[in-house]
């Protein structure tokens, strides 16, 4: 394939990072140029990928597959270490009675829990299992700079391999470009560790706030070009979280991205998807739009909760042929 | 055990409709309800002031899914309705029978005419638009078309004698275009009303669409006809010095109002031909500017 | 038969490969041989033979059916003509609760419908299942709601049906052809002799079944099969008020020469060479999937099919790598797969037709390209293809391909795009894609077809009016004007 696309966006790709020279109005220029939307036939494509029919072996590999992505997740200002710890062991072995099934992606907790995260994945066995954490005062965004990168700091002190930053709505709505697109290249230095490694950086749109499909390519350009490692679609924490237009939007937006540069972004769509039978539409998606080279954990997550056991119960009803109850998979 | 005759049947409590769910009235209060005999049927709601500002409350969460389903849709739900009142149409005959203290046949005809003036208004919903709107030759670069719009919520006083099918000639054709409902039902004879609620609540029509109040028509239709949050208003069952004084409180935000008729025999109005004219009072007409250029 | 394709990319195992989600056949049961169904029962022909319908996707014989020679057809007409009378005078309200009926029962038993189209016509049960089906039972229903309002359709205050509609359909959408026809024939009060195509009879004999469990009244609905010779005997009945056709320009002219000088109305809906019209501030992502929509929807079957992409040159290349990206994830095979998008050609004769177009674009020097793609050996297939560097004068940008061949020219301004899309016989669609609204407008106006899609394709709604300008035919169907074709002129 060539990149066609790289011509289109070569504005966006080459945009200028120099707070000196750059300005709102030249991101807005560079932003604004990204073809439109049109959220009729969007939702509609959406909508006809979600009509695929996944059985048998197909559905067999979704489901593991979807259940390795899981960003297992608890962000609750009820979060305990007793709560943190028992979520690890849920996400490094989550069907005791089937050691084939795959351990999830990652934990996702608030930055003070990332050191339990940590320790309680190495007592299980199971340190590959990443830790997320979200930062920059999640999950409204609204806090100094300051205290947001501190957050930041802290998370990565303390062993968070992730971050899941939420970007400024208001700044961004008001247009305020400059604005988001430094906060991430900040958020991004902040990731850096000591040894050279780097925490990966997740940016979350929080797309139901964005409100159009428009706002949500300009917010994807504008978090690639910054250096996000991923996009993410929510908080969870807002009425309308991932959606499959949403979800299906920003495929398309990596997609472009690296076409036009060459470098590949990953996508996480989180809250609301609590179902199997929605995941594997999440998958689908990403199959027919992406293709393979994103159908891993290292480029596409969910971000969820009580999606697992829905995972674990279909697991389950096609080793056995029985349908699966909420009583043989665990609750933690 | 056997059954003995004549078996003791199972009376119904008769309740409200609102936001798709059958309260009590908030009131409390209830009050007989007899056929023209005078025999006891049954007690109905006395309902409240305070039970038709919940019905505006629940008419005006409905609106907005109501309005914006497709025209296809709220005529499918309509024939729904059709078709589920038809499943029991014996007992409403019943009940019209005692209600307007007519033959069984005269209210089997009055219960059929009641159900096929749903099917009517079914059929309007998907062509209202193409014969009250269309495109506008303006004289300049401009694509110009008119289209009607639902008013919003209406307030329907169902006529005082045609227990069924004058009800159903008021309700159907201002929800058909998207509007919602608070339909004060016949003060003597609201059991057909109070029955309809329940056809209504099996036939996907979703909740607060049409809401079902009975009781004192002048009580509930005076709060309705004040309410700023109301924004139109059917005086069918009102009588003459009472439609006057709902019309003059009406005019406080300007509501659409449509005027009783005054047609001496009360069915009259309710077995014509019901045309188009109720239909086209709840609307409104939108027109949209567009340049035509390149 | 296997059409070789070239192909520019090769197929490799996929990670995620969908498993075989097949639909099942068991839903429906076919007789296996249907006689005509006449005055409201099945009869024989009084002379015709039988006829062999084929699964175009296995070549399969699914059924017989019976060959209706000059004396069936004339039957048909007879018994429409004597159900008129009763039919047209029954009230309004009462037609419109037999459509009703009608449409209900084509909604209950849809899917058993879908498989049967998927089956006896080769497109993808995807399809049948979320576009023909629900389409045949909305027009059902809308028509059913005029049969009580015709004073209000602005034709006269009592407008008057006309007699016996002689209705001769294609093989693309049968039930849903047979649907455009039926419904506001009924509505207004007509009475009718439909034709199914010859490959594609099977679902307008289950509607005749449809009718009798409506309980509609015998002789209001005649369904004869047949070639296209009972076609002819049909429209060339002297006992027809009134003809409506849909298939091919050539047919439509001959059957236009066939009605001179008689007193029969006449609707056709003909052929298509649509331009499907993708400017560079389109909203691209969707403009891909609308091209894609637009050309291998049933497999390019489609009289109004978007065959000629005309793309701005700023944005050609752009789009044609999004659009060969696309196709490559399009998936053709096995109709009855829930996962198939593209399904089989309906005949071997549309096969050959297709195929020898797309020889001469090659010919003609344009450059062809298809997915990588795996046919089935059995059936008749044809891989989506495209057509770059196509000029007017070649043969794919003129003719009515009739299958999944997408031709692509390219313009420079406005006017030319206007120009190169209207510089064709036909005038049935065309699509527009820009965000510019003004644009639309100016541009819709300019385009000299009867249906303009703006930043969508292919979308059909009973409210909505469809039919072509030009050698596309004459008349609509749907919607109010739809009704126009049905009745007296006041």
């Amino acid at each position: 394939m060539t990149h066609g696309y790289a011509r289109r966006y070569g504005a966006v790709v080459t945009m200028p990072t120099d707070a000196d020279t750059s300005s709102d109005a030249a991101l807005r220029r560079q932003l604004h140029g990204l073809p439109g939307v049109d959220a009729v036939g969007l939702e509609a494509r959406a909508a006809a990928l979600g009509t695929r029919s996944i059985k048998t072996t197909a559905k067999a590999y979704a489901l593991d597959l979807a259940i390795s992505m899981i960003d297992l997740t608890t962000l609750e200002g009820a979060d305990t270490p007793g709560k943190v710890r028992a979520l690890c062991a849920k996400g490094a072995n989550p069907d005791p009675t089937d050691r084939s099934t795959p351990k999830v992606a990652a934990i996702c907790v608030y930055s003070d829990m990332a050191a339990t995260a940590k320790e309680a994945l190495v007592a299980n066995g199971a340190p590959e299992i990443k830790v997320a954490s979200v930062a920059t005062a999640f999950p409204s965004g609204r806090a100094a700079m300051a205290v947001k990168l501190a957050d930041t700091r802290d998370a990565v002190a303390a062993g968070a391999d992730e971050i899941d930053m939420v970007i400024d709505r208001g700044a961004f709505l008001s247009g305020r470009y400059l604005q988001v697109f430094e906060e991430i290249q900040q958020v991004k230095a902040e990731c850096a560790r000591p040894d050279g490694e780097e925490a990966h950086l997740k940016v979350i749109f929080e797309n139901g706030e964005l409100a159009t499909y428009d706002n949500i390519r300009r917010a994807s350009w504008l978090a690639m070009s910054a250096g996000a490692d991923f996009i993410k679609t929510s908080t969870g924490k807002v009425t309308v979280n991932a959606t499959p237009p949403g979800t299906l939007l920003m495929l398309e937006a990596v997609r472009d991205f690296r076409a036009a540069t060459g470098r590949q972004v990953g996508v996480k769509p989180a809250g609301g998807i609590r179902t199997a039978k929605d995941a594997i539409k999440y998958l689908v998606m990403v199959n027919e739009t992406v293709g393979e080279d994103w159908l891993s954990r290292d480029w596409f997550r969910f971000g969820a909760s009580s999606l697992l056991n829905d995972l674990l119960m279909q697991r389950q009803k096609l080793s056995t042929g029985r349908y699966s109850g909420p009583d043989y998979v665990t609750v933690d | 055990m056997s059954t003995p005759e004549p078996r003791l049947p199972v009376l119904k409590t008769y309740k409200l409709y609102v936001g798709g769910k059958f309260p009590r009235s908030e009131s409390g209060r209830v009050y007989d309800v007899t056929d023209s005999r005078s025999t006891w049927l049954a007690n109905a709601p006395l309902a409240s002031r305070k039970d038709a500002r919940d019905a505006v409350a629940a008419a005006r969460k409905a609106f907005g899914g109501w309005s914006g389903a497709t025209a296809y849709n709220r005529g499918q739900i309509l024939y729904r309705i059709a078709e589920m009142l038809e499943g029991r149409r014996d007992q409403f005959a019943t009940e019209v029978a005692a209600a307007e203290g007519v033959s069984r046949n005269k209210a089997l005809a009055r219960t059929d005419a009641a159900i096929d003036r749903w099917v009517w208004y079914a059929g309007w919903a998907d062509k209202v638009t193409q014969v009250a709107g269309g495109a506008n030759p303006v004289a300049g670069p401009f694509f110009n078309l008119s289209t009607p719009e639902p008013t919003g919520v209406v307030a329907l006083l169902a006529p005082q004698r045609s227990s069924l099918l004058g009800l159903v000639s008021v309700l159907a054709p201002a929800i058909v275009t998207g509007n919602t409902a608070i339909l004060v039902a016949s003060h003597e004879a609201p059991l057909p009303a109070l029955s309809l609620a329940e056809v209504l609540a099996t036939s996907d029509l979703p909740p607060g669409v049409v809401n079902i109040l009975s009781g004192n028509t002048a009580e509930l239709a005076r709060p309705l006809a004040a309410h700023q949050d109301v924004n139109a208003i059917d005086l069918a069952g009102a009588a003459p010095e009472l439609a006057t004084e709902l019309e003059v409180a009406a005019a406080d935000n300007l509501k659409r109002v449509l005027r009783p008729t005054t047609d001496t025999d009360p069915h009259t109005p309710w077995t014509a031909d019901p045309g188009t004219s109720r239909l086209l009072s709840f609307l409104e007409t939108k027109t949209v500017w567009h340049p035509i250029g390149t | 038969m296997t059409e070789l394709t070239q192909q520019t990319e090769t197929a490799k195992p996929a990670a995620f490969a969908y498993a075989p989600a097949p639909e099942s056949r068991a839903v429906v049961d076919i007789a296996p041989s249907y006689g005509l169904f006449i005055d409201g029962e099945f009869t024989d022909s009084a002379a015709g033979g039988l006829r062999k319908t084929v699964s175009p996707a296995t070549e399969e014989v699914l059924a017989e059916y019976t060959q209706a020679e000059a004396e069936d057809v004339d039957r048909a007409v007879k018994a429409a003509r004597k159900a008129f009378g009763p039919w047209s005078a029954l009230p309004g309200a009462e037609r419109a609760k037999y459509l009703f009926r009608i449409a209900r029962i084509v909604q209950e038993r849809s899917r058993e419908l879908a498989v049967l189209e998927t089956l006896d016509n080769g497109k993808p049960i995807r399809e049948t299942r979320d576009a023909d089906l629900p389409l045949v039972a909305a027009h059902f229903f809308y028509y059913a709601g005029w049969a009580d309002k015709l004073a209000y359709a602005g034709f006269g205050a009592a407008p008057q049906p006309l007699g016996v509609a002689a209705q001769v359909i294609p093989w693309n959408f049968p039930l849903m052809m047979l649907a455009w026809k039926i419904a506001p024939a009924l509505a207004t009060g007509n009475t009718v002799v439909l034709k199914p195509a010859e490959t594609t009879p099977l679902s307008a004999l289950f509607f005749a079944d449809i009718c009798r469990q409506a309980g509609l009244p015998r002789g209001v609905v005649n369904i004869v099969t047949g070639d296209g010779s009972t076609g002819a005997s049909l429209v060339g009945h002297p006992g027809v008020d009134k003809v409506a056709f849909t298939g091919s320009t050539a047919v439509g002219k001959e059957i236009a020469r066939t009605v001179a000088g008689t007193d029969k109305r006449l609707t056709l809906e003909l052929g298509g060479k649509g331009a499907n019209i993708v400017f560079e501030d389109a909203p691209l992502d969707q403009a891909i999937e609308g091209i894609v929509n637009g050309i291998f929807f049933n497999q390019g079957q489609v009289c109004c099919a978007g065959s000629r992409l005309l793309v701005q040159e700023s944005v050609h290349d752009e789009v044609l790598d999004a659009l060969k990206r696309r196709l490559t994830t399009l998936r053709v095979g096995d109709p009855l797969d829930k996962n198939t998008d593209v399904g089989a050609i309906n005949s071997a004769e549309q096969l050959a037709r297709i195929t020898e177009l797309a020889a001469a674009g090659e010919a003609e020097g344009a450059e062809r390209w298809s997915p990588a793609c795996e046919l089935p050996s059995d059936g008749y297939w044809f891989a989506p293809t495209l057509f770059t560097g196509v000029t007017q004068a070649h043969r794919i940008a003129r003719e009515e391909v009739f299958g999944p061949v997408l031709s692509v020219l390219t313009f420079r301004t406005q006017e030319e795009a206007v120009a190169k899309a209207n510089n064709t016989p036909y005038g049935l669609s065309a699509g527009i894609w820009t965000e510019k609204g003004s644009r639309i407008l100016k541009m819709a106006n300019q385009l000299r077809a009867g249906v303009v899609w703006a930043n969508t394709f292919n979308k059909f709604d009973p409210a909505s009016p469809f039919g072509g300008y030009k050698e596309s035919g004459f008349g609509r169907e749907g919607g109010r004007h739809g009704l126009e074709a049905y009745l007296e002129h006041a």
